[in-house]
């Protein structure tokens, strides 16, 4: 059986990177995810793995280090909180439209600005719409427990290899910091440079060969015609995402009659939180999107027409509600119920807040 | 029937309070059990109050947030005030006297003290003022077996603190001894 340990969010986060197979982690401190550097330099991958850990001298140079070791093929990473990720965001459009894959783990603190150090979830918008500049869009995993974080390591590295794009997991200071039971994994090996030239030789940096062209990696293209045709493609990419990649999960949805959508932290306080409606014997379900971008609207859709109401529980001042709105178009009423900040919701007042807007 | 304990811990930072609870929760994995340790890690634990939520259960756990809790454990007076009002009806209140100017009032949850800090001193161990506590604590609540709770305390020290164990050992006994109902 598999070695069970109590470890922090942030924690399962670096222990994973080594476990999956992670060739680099290029970081900055940031409060409440500093655990993830401290923990790798704890490891020491270098002399196992031969993983690369480097504290980069700012946000903004760790993105483009992992610009550099992607172009290369290589499976690199980063994480921060939610100033740091602003400071990237510049360089996840660069690699975006380089259409380079990589990792970015942000553990969101209260905002905006230097805001405070406590959980929140108000980079919903900034993941999930954008961020940087220009029509792209990033795989956003939102992780529930410390398991989830050490699981969604292996699969963002899938993911943005499958389809050459940076992915984050979008997790907070609450999930980050609480320490859960985590399982790990059978460990992934680290590919070699033979290996990824055969893999992604395609594509990647890995040194021209005299049998074929060198590879070319920009986002740079100064004719709009092919800037145009770079946009479809990468378009039609986001279209194949949507249609392959959603991930969500329900709580006693079959019977519901009134619905909370809600993600990460929030979601577990609403598991609570329909444990206390259903002991008063109120239908209610919740749905837990995993994947923010590509959004479950059709499994959003296929409960509608059994459903009086539905509430989207955020930590912010209400983002991701506009995406279910959208997924359900009005034909049901759509509520929100948040707080700001660092502050936190108990269970008690997530029900308090549906009772009160659906006058149970 | 499902066991779910829903436990806060409170007190000064440097007390033990955060380690305590790791403890607790290792031996919850130790006896397989699911587990959630929540810290508070905002601008109090540079100093002043610290406070854990651990909760330990058969079943998958869902809020780490609590509104209510089966038990709190306060460790100086300003956890007092702040965590005597959310134990839930029937539920315990477990305090070291020491440090404490305005006692529980309440009447409608089991109250329990254990002098820790005098009990540790007198074992020549103040640090381990923290697992008296978690004796006294285990004697009320015995959701966990000893083996199970010694074994999680291996787990949670480094091993160059192994030769610590025996009298971590006797703290949790010295504790389990001298826990008393408070009426």
């Amino acid at each position: 059986m598999a070695e069970k340990l109590l470890k922090k969010g942030n924690e399962a986060i670096a222990l994973a990177a080594i476990r999956y197979g992670a060739d680099g982690y290029f970081g900055y401190p940031i409060t409440p995810q500093s655990e993830v550097m401290e923990t790798l330099m704890e490891e020491m991958p270098w002399e196992t793995t031969g993983m690369v850990v480097l504290q980069a001298e700012s946000e903004t140079s760790s993105i483009n280090m992992l610009y550099g070791g992607a172009c290369c093929g290589k499976k690199v990473m980063t994480s921060s909180s939610s100033p740091g990720i602003s400071l990237m965001c510049e360089g996840i459009s660069y690699m975006a439209g380089a259409e380079l894959p990589c990792l970015v783990v942000n553990v969101i603190r209260g905002g905006p600005g230097l805001g405070t150090i406590q959980p929140a979830q108000g980079d919903y918008f900034q993941a999930v719409k954008g961020g940087g500049h220009g029509d792209y869009k990033v795989i956003v995993l939102a992780p529930a427990s410390v398991q989830e974080m050490y699981d969604f390591v292996g699969l963002a590295f899938d993911l943005a290899f499958k389809y050459r794009t940076p992915v984050m997991i979008l997790s907070d200071g609450a999930i980050g910091q609480m320490m859960e039971k985590v399982e790990l994994r059978e460990p992934v090996r680290r590919l070699t440079d033979q290996e990824i030239a055969e893999k992604y030789g395609n594509w990647a940096t890995v040194g021209k060969q005299p049998h074929r062209h060198g590879n070319i990696i920009s986002s740079l293209s100064l004719e709009a015609s092919e800037m145009e045709e770079i946009n479809l493609r990468l378009q039609a990419k986001y279209q194949t995402i949507r249609e392959n990649e959603v991930r969500y999960e329900t709580l006693l949805c079959d019977d519901a009659e009134y619905m909370l959508v809600a993600f990460g932290s929030s979601a577990r306080i609403c598991e609570s939180t329909v444990e206390t409606a259903r002991a008063k014997g109120i239908k209610m379900g919740l749905l837990r999107p995993i994947t923010l971008f590509p959004f479950p609207e059709k499994a959003i859709q296929q409960f509608l027409p059994q459903l009086k109401g539905m509430m989207s529980v955020e930590l912010n001042s209400g983002q991701m509600v506009e995406d279910v709105r959208l997924a359900v178009n009005g034909k049901v009423p759509v509520e929100f119920y948040g707080r700001m900040g660092g502050s936190i919701f108990s269970p008690e007042e997530v029900f308090n807040a549906f009772s009160e807007k659906f006058n149970l | 029937m499902n066991m779910k304990e829903e436990l806060i811990i409170a007190g000064f930072g440097g007390q033990g309070v955060l380690s305590m609870g790791k403890i607790l929760a290792y031996s919850g994995i130790m006896q397989d059990k699911e587990v959630t340790w929540m810290p508070s890690y905002g601008p109090e634990m540079r100093g002043g109050t610290a406070n854990v939520t651990v909760i330990i259960s058969d079943k998958r756990i869902s809020s780490p947030i609590l509104q209510w809790c089966d038990t709190a454990i306060v460790l100086n007076q300003q956890s007092m005030d702040k965590f005597e009002p959310m134990v839930k009806k029937g539920g315990v209140l477990l305090y070291d006297p020491n440090g404490i100017s305005r006692h529980p009032t309440r009447k409608d949850i089991h109250v329990y003290s254990i002098h820790a800090v005098d009990l540790a001193n007198k074992l020549e161990m103040s640090k381990v003022f923290n697992m008296v506590v978690l004796g006294a604590y285990l004697k009320v609540k015995p959701i966990l077996e000893k083996e199970n709770v010694i074994n999680g305390l291996k787990k949670s020290l480094p091993e160059r603190y192994h030769n610590m164990i025996p009298i971590n050992e006797k703290a949790i006994d010295v504790g389990m001894q001298n826990v008393k109902e408070v009426k």
